[in-house]
């Protein structure tokens, strides 16, 4: 990044004032800014009336790649009535208390800002009719809005918003829970595809992710972590380290994982990055990892067998008697599934730069969730977290890793041990696969019964998963309300808990993307034993039309259905087929069905076509990035099942030190073609990042089924 | 130590280890950041540039390697005809995601062409195969491949932008 490019977006709202009125907006009624009136919250506005009648739009949203730095600002020029070629993007700061919820995780951005976004440009809007209304000494009620101007209609009068800026600014915002939104009917720009905001750079290759930061002076860091998981120094020695020509020396931080007080990483600072990674091989190092090296994926896999033959340790979820009913079914159907650790190996390694002057840390952070990252970083330099400035970058893939925050906290005590000297921490692939926050592995064992009439009465399941003091470590849990748990009368949905060293976390779809294989597949079997097809029992099981309580959100039977409904009418689908498998998923607000078509070429199974039908409400904002949206998660769940995807883990540590080790989805084993369908119900729109991921396995998992006659329960599936 | 080559055309000489990765040198030393560092290890093909016309991973070609030869990179690809129309063709689909592997799959889909004109879906598969797409753009790259190309669009390509749209 240019100095210049850094100086123009640090300062982005107040140098658009300099050549512009400024559309004063407090946001605060909605977006939970600090008191308003203040000249600091006057010019904390979403929208900047340029004097060439372009609009500038703050993006306040971490952009991994999900389209959001588009999405949000549409929903502002929407509301606002301007022509999308006005519209200029900017993303924000990181700056919850002026922006409202800044994370990319969850698919949360859409359903948390149709309203809020859109209530913001209609409060722009607002303001700019009345400033017409005065100055032409009219009733607001009769002008209309439209290409970023205001108009009377009746004496045809017009104005453009940057001739009414200034005054605009000066009216008193509107209370943003009360400004009138626009009837669907008129949308204009939502529901239109609009292509990305920074293609044209991209295609250029200008500075635009974390790892293309540069500032003046700016010095390097790469980073020495245990091998081990969770391993912490015990001492190091970097005298062979610090007599290379162009290294600064050597600094012990903290990454935030573990105990204060202890450092596990080591940060070796040069004058180019390309000597600090060099430099790793001089660095000696004892560790403290007595603890940690016990453990390996055989051992879990001991432990996984070991608890799934007993007693459950607790329940997430009881109904009924499944053991009485089990003993009077007409059916029982039983098997073990599982999956393994994954990793989210982003193609941008993990970096982030900061500068430590004048008691100020400034950042600039590829992270999903800076919030976090101020709080954790301002912990362990500290500092109080308004201490911190946290520029945000484009990043280069999320995936969930970047909701953990590690390479903020890092850059953050390394930019403080050398204060006025800009330093950017750099990981290598190596780093990023073994400190990785990784999918937890999980095991099932699965009996589900069925009475005379083919209809599902009994549900057990026993899932061995990673936690402690009786709970779940992060992203091992399982929902009480896993499908089909809340549509049968008698469940026991029993967990027991083993211990692990690697820390865990969210990947895109966290616990749909290894519950939707378990379940849908495991209820393709169930399906097979009453004589249906899984569309049948899924139809069966959802019953009438009717929302189900569910652990954080309700579930809507009838759209899920009518998902069903049309990707069987899509693909044709006629009952099993040979070569064709069918999935069913609600995660993140959104019902995705999906059917896999596979063959069988020279051996190996060649995915030719996936049908995908989803339903994420009444509108789908920006189509052609929501196509975009659905053939990345359809590509990335193949991935985890047909590839071999799997972290192996030997004596504390992560074998995988590269793309060698853990394959990605190459162009070679996508799929001919994707066909998307969206089911528009009148629901509001949500987020499309993460739900049409977990159907896919299953599917294609249900289609080698009907190809081969192998049933295959366990991820990746062995396809040799 | 001293070596010149020439970068998108102009002459240019870096003060570095002659065994320093062309990537680090475009990257660190030259100012070019488009060139991306995803993997050094040549598993990724994020780093793709082209070494006399030639596609090559310059995080396993050294700085001696690249002395006295001709380096082009994204931030220069669009400046002959045929690196112009790929990147056309990628805007025109709005093939990124994320858009951090876009400068070495262009650098790959340019030479592609420059040595197969008209690929087969074949073709196009196994010469991208190199370069991975975290984000799984794969078939909008294979479309807008063949609409840089001119060769007519494959049937499944239709489905890479939403019904009733051009392919442009």
């Amino acid at each position: 990044m240019t100095d210049a490019a850094l100086v123009s977006r640090r300062s982005f709202l107040v140098a658009s004032l300099a050549g512009s009125a400024a559309l004063t907006l407090d946001a605060s009624v909605v977006l939970g800014a600090a008191a308003p009136g203040t000249p600091a919250e006057v010019l904390n506005a979403f929208v900047c009336i340029n004097a060439d009648n372009t609009v500038t739009i703050g993006a306040k949203n971490p952009e991994i790649g999900q389209g959001v730095k588009v999405m949000l600002p549409m929903l502002i020029a929407e509301e606002m009535d301007l022509v999308w070629d006005q519209v200029r993007i900017e993303q924000t700061d990181a700056d919850e208390k002026r922006y409202g919820p800044q994370v990319a995780g969850g698919s949360t951005a859409t359903p948390r800002n149709w309203i809020p976004m859109r209530q913001v440009g209609a409060a722009a809007r607002q303001m700019l009719v009345m400033a017409a209304a005065q100055k032409w000494g009219v009733d607001p009620a009769a002008l209309s809005t439209a290409k970023g101007a205001v108009l009377h209609v009746s004496s045809g009068k017009s104005a453009t918003y940057a001739s009414l800026a200034k005054d605009a600014a000066a009216q008193t915002p509107p209370d943003l829970a009360k400004v009138l939104l626009k009837d669907a009917s008129a949308f204009r720009i939502i529901g239109t595809s609009k292509r990305g905001v920074d293609v044209p750079r991209i295609l250029k290759g200008e500075p635009l992710f974390g790892i293309d930061t540069r500032l003046p002076g700016m010095v390097h860091g790469a980073i020495v972590k245990c091998p081990a998981h969770g391993g912490t120094v015990a001492s190091f020695d970097d005298a062979a380290v610090r007599v290379i020509p162009g290294v600064r020396g050597v600094v012990a931080v903290n990454s935030g994982y573990v105990p204060e007080g202890q450092n596990d990483t080591l940060v070796i600072v040069a004058d180019s990055w390309w000597k600090a990674s060099k430099a790793r091989e001089k660095l000696v190092v004892k560790w403290n990892d007595a603890e940690v090296a016990g453990f390996s994926t055989a051992g879990y896999e001991a432990d996984a067998a070991r608890l799934i033959g007993g007693a459950p340790q607790t329940s997430v979820f009881k109904a009924g008697d499944p053991d009485g009913a089990l003993a009077k079914a007409a059916k029982v159907v039983t098997a073990d599934y599982e999956y393994p650790f994954l990793a989210h190996a982003p193609l941008e390694p993990q970096n982030c730069t900061g500068l430590f002057r004048d008691g100020k840390l400034e950042l600039w952070a590829p992270s999903q969730a800076p919030a976090g990252g101020r709080a954790e970083t301002a912990k362990l330099c500290g500092l109080s977290p308004d201490d911190l400035t946290i520029h945000m970058t484009r990043i280069g893939g999320g995936f969930g890793r970047r909701l953990m925050n590690d390479y903020m906290v890092i850059a953050g005590q390394v930019a403080k041990a050398m204060p006025g000297v800009p330093v950017k921490v750099l990981y290598d692939r190596t780093d990023d696969f073994r400190h990785d926050f990784y999918r937890p592995a999980g095991w099932h064992r699965l009996t589900a019964g069925l009475d005379a009439k083919g209809d599902l009465v009994a549900l057990k399941d026993h899932f061995a998963t990673f936690g402690t003091d009786g709970k779940p470590i992060r992203a091992a849990q399982m929902a009480p309300t896993e499908y089909p748990a809340p549509v049968v009368p008698n469940v026991d949905l029993g967990v027991s808990y083993m211990a692990t060293n690697l820390a865990t976390g969210w990947l895109r779809a966290p616990s749909s993307n290894a519950m939707a294989f378990v379940f849908q597949s495991f209820l393709d079997e169930v399906a097979e034993a009453a004589g249906m097809d899984l569309p049948e029992l899924m139809r069966r099981t959802l019953g009438p039309a009717r929302e189900i309580e569910g652990e954080r959100s309700k579930f809507h039977t009838g759209r899920a259905r009518g998902v069903i409904d049309a990707v069987c009418k899509a693909a044709g689908w006629k009952g099993r087929e040979k070569g064709r498998g069918f999935g069913f998923y609600y995660s993140h607000l959104g019902y995705f069905a999906e059917i896999v078509d596979i063959s069988m070429a020279d051996g190996a199974i060649r995915v030719d076509k996936v049908w995908v039908a989803g339903d994420i409400g009444a509108h789908i904002i920006n189509p052609l990035n929501a196509l975009n949206q659905a053939h990345g998660c359809v590509i990335e769940g193949l991935g985890q099942a047909m590839i071999g995807q799997k972290i192996v883990q030997e004596a504390g540590v992560v074998t995988a030190e590269n793309f060698g080790d853990f394959a990605l989805m190459r162009i070679d084993a996508a799929p001919r073609e994707i066909a998307v369908e969206f089911v528009k119900t009148d629901f509001p729109p949500t987020g499309l990042g993460e739900p049409a991921l977990p159907p896919v396995i299953p599917a294609l998992a249900n289609a080698i089924y009907s190809l081969t006659g192998k049933r295959h329960r366990r991820l990746p599936l062995e396809l040799a | 130590m001293s070596l010149s080559f020439t970068v998108n055309g102009r002459k240019r000489t870096v003060d570095a280890d002659a065994d320093k990765p062309l990537l680090w040198v475009l990257r660190e030393d030259l100012d070019l950041p488009g060139t991306k560092f995803g993997c050094g290890a040549g598993l990724c093909g994020a780093c793709t540039v082209h070494l006399d016309g030639e596609a090559v991973r310059s995080c396993q070609t050294t700085l001696a390697d690249a002395a006295g030869k001709a380096v082009t990179t994204i931030e220069g690809i669009a400046t002959n005809a045929l690196g112009k129309r790929v990147t056309e063709a990628w805007a025109a689909l709005d093939v990124p995601q994320c858009g951090y592997c876009q400068a070495g799959q262009i650098m790959s889909a340019t030479a592609l062409l420059k040595q197969n004109p008209k690929p087969t879906p074949e073709d196009i598969d196994g010469w991208m195969s190199g370069n991975i797409c975290r984000c799984a753009t794969y078939l909008r790259i294979r479309a807008a491949i063949r609409k840089a190309a001119g060769l007519p669009a494959d049937p499944a390509d239709a489905n890479v932008v939403p019904a009733g749209e051009a392919l442009a």
